[in-house]
């Protein structure tokens, strides 16, 4: 980015926080510059220009101001209106929030491209405003997706000790996934074979045996998503506990 | 620097909202310069606010006594429930004359990624409000933003089966504005919202 100061881009708004007495600091997710803070004037007027544009899960096409340390938005148009619908249904909306926080704390620093991170967010609200899938597993796949795309693939297979092949019966949160019975540390999970399953073909896009899972191994899988994500980023994501299961 | 209380002063006064270094250096360049009487009118109202203002034990809107003074209205309609964020949408409301019920404060609105959930906010105290049936229609009125959108429905499925009418209040086009400035959601809001012009 030059010093010419004013730069287009589309982004999806993961958070705002107000700032002073009208304003508001959004944070977005960018499909060049990665995730940027910056500030939007006057946003908090029932006067804006920005109207609804800026609240979290609006995909909009922006232009921007390079700031000193924050950017100022200058303008900002709708690609999409996902906060428009799942603001209407609650156990979308918390499915909804706990992917943008996740997103937020998987993407390392500020103005790294984080291409991967914002396409897989965008195509999984896409999803979730759409009801393609139960909630809980949109967020779960999400979120093994985008761990894996951080660095984190979990392994539903094969051992991450060994490599032998799986599918094994123990779940090791700290070694990285499935375990063999050779590698398996103390206190590793023994999830039920449909739930390790279930969480493999969420991995991969499997949709068709995803949505014929059952809701035990739903719910077991949700717990080792949690556990899983967690573990990788030391603090717990606040929204997750909130999320509505249906 | 300046000496000691002076620059306690300065501190103090750059710790409250939008008040930066150099405001709170000239509020306080102005206190010095005051009139004493003035000075301790100040004094007065900030020990008060602390010592005498408490939460409504039914609304939770901020009040002198036990209770609010609209809640002690007896004039109020006993009927109507208007559910808002914060005691300030209660003086928003009031402002335009037009709301004749009661108020219900809860506190804030559901926002996950803040940690904040239905049972951090007075979502019980509203339950037991409605338990008795005097209340016939209540009004949501959090903010018209995601967290207060998302509030207002999660209020909206916990109370139907109450069997009250629960509105919205609605979303539309600024008075005073021009449409071609209006946001894709509101103005879709408005068209959703219109209404019939008997003439």
């Amino acid at each position: 980015m030059g010093s010419v100061g004013l730069y287009r881009d589309e982004g999806v708004v993961l958070r705002t926080q107000k700032l002073g007495e009208a304003d508001r600091i959004v944070t977005l997710l960018t499909r060049e510059t990665g995730r940027i803070r910056a500030v939007a004037k006057g946003v908090r007027r029932t006067s804006s220009k920005f109207g609804g544009r800026l609240e979290p899960f609006m995909h909009v096409d922006l232009q921007l101001h390079t700031g000193r340390s924050l950017d100022i938005v200058t303008q900002a148009e709708t690609i999409t209106p996902f906060a428009a619908v799942l603001g209407g249904d609650y156990a979308r909306y918390t499915a909804g929030t706990a992917m943008l926080e996740a997103v937020e704390r998987l993407t390392d620093a500020e103005r790294e491209p984080a291409v991967q991170h914002y396409l897989l967010l965008v195509g999984a609200l896409r999803s979730l405003a759409a009801a393609e899938h139960d909630p809980g597993l949109i967020l779960d796949a999400f979120l093994v997706r985008s761990l894996a795309v951080a660095g984190y693939a979990p392994s539903f297979d094969a051992c991450t000790g060994c490599g032998l092949a799986g599918p094994h019966g123990a779940f090791a949160v700290a070694a990285g996934g499935s375990v063999c019975p050779d590698c398996r540390p103390v206190g590793s999970a023994a999830p039920a074979p449909a739930t390790l399953a279930l969480l493999g073909a969420l991995l991969t896009g499997d949709w068709a045996s995803a949505d014929a899972s059952e809701d035990r191994a739903r719910r077991e899988g949700h717990g080792l998503v949690a556990a899983y994500l967690n573990w990788h980023l030391e603090r717990g994501l606040r929204s997750l506990r909130l999320v509505e299961r249906v | 620097m300046y000496e000691g209380v002076v620059q306690d002063l300065i501190d103090e006064l750059g710790r409250l909202p939008g008040v930066g270094p150099k405001s709170a250096q000239r509020i306080a360049f102005h206190l010095l310069a005051a009139d004493p009487v003035d000075v301790r009118r100040l004094v007065v109202a900030l020990e008060q606010v602390k010592e005498k203002v408490r939460f409504c034990r039914i609304c939770g809107n901020v009040a002198e006594e036990e209770e609010c003074r609209v809640c002690r209205d007896p004039r109020r309609e006993l009927s109507v429930i208007c559910v808002v964020e914060e005691p300030k949408d209660v003086v928003a409301i009031e402002r335009t004359r037009e709301f004749r019920g009661r108020y219900h404060v809860l506190g804030g609105a559901i926002s996950p990624i803040e940690g904040v959930g239905p049972d951090d906010l007075r979502i019980r105290e509203l339950l037991a409000r409605l338990a008795d049936g005097t209340v016939t229609e209540l009004i949501l009125a959090t903010d018209p933003n995601l967290e207060g959108e998302a509030t207002a429905t999660y209020l909206a499925r916990l109370v139907k089966p109450m069997g009250l009418r629960v509105t919205r209040l609605a979303s539309g086009l600024p008075v005073g504005g021009d449409l071609e400035y209006a946001d894709e959601v509101t103005l879709g809001r408005a068209f959703e919202g219109r209404r019939l012009l008997d003439v």
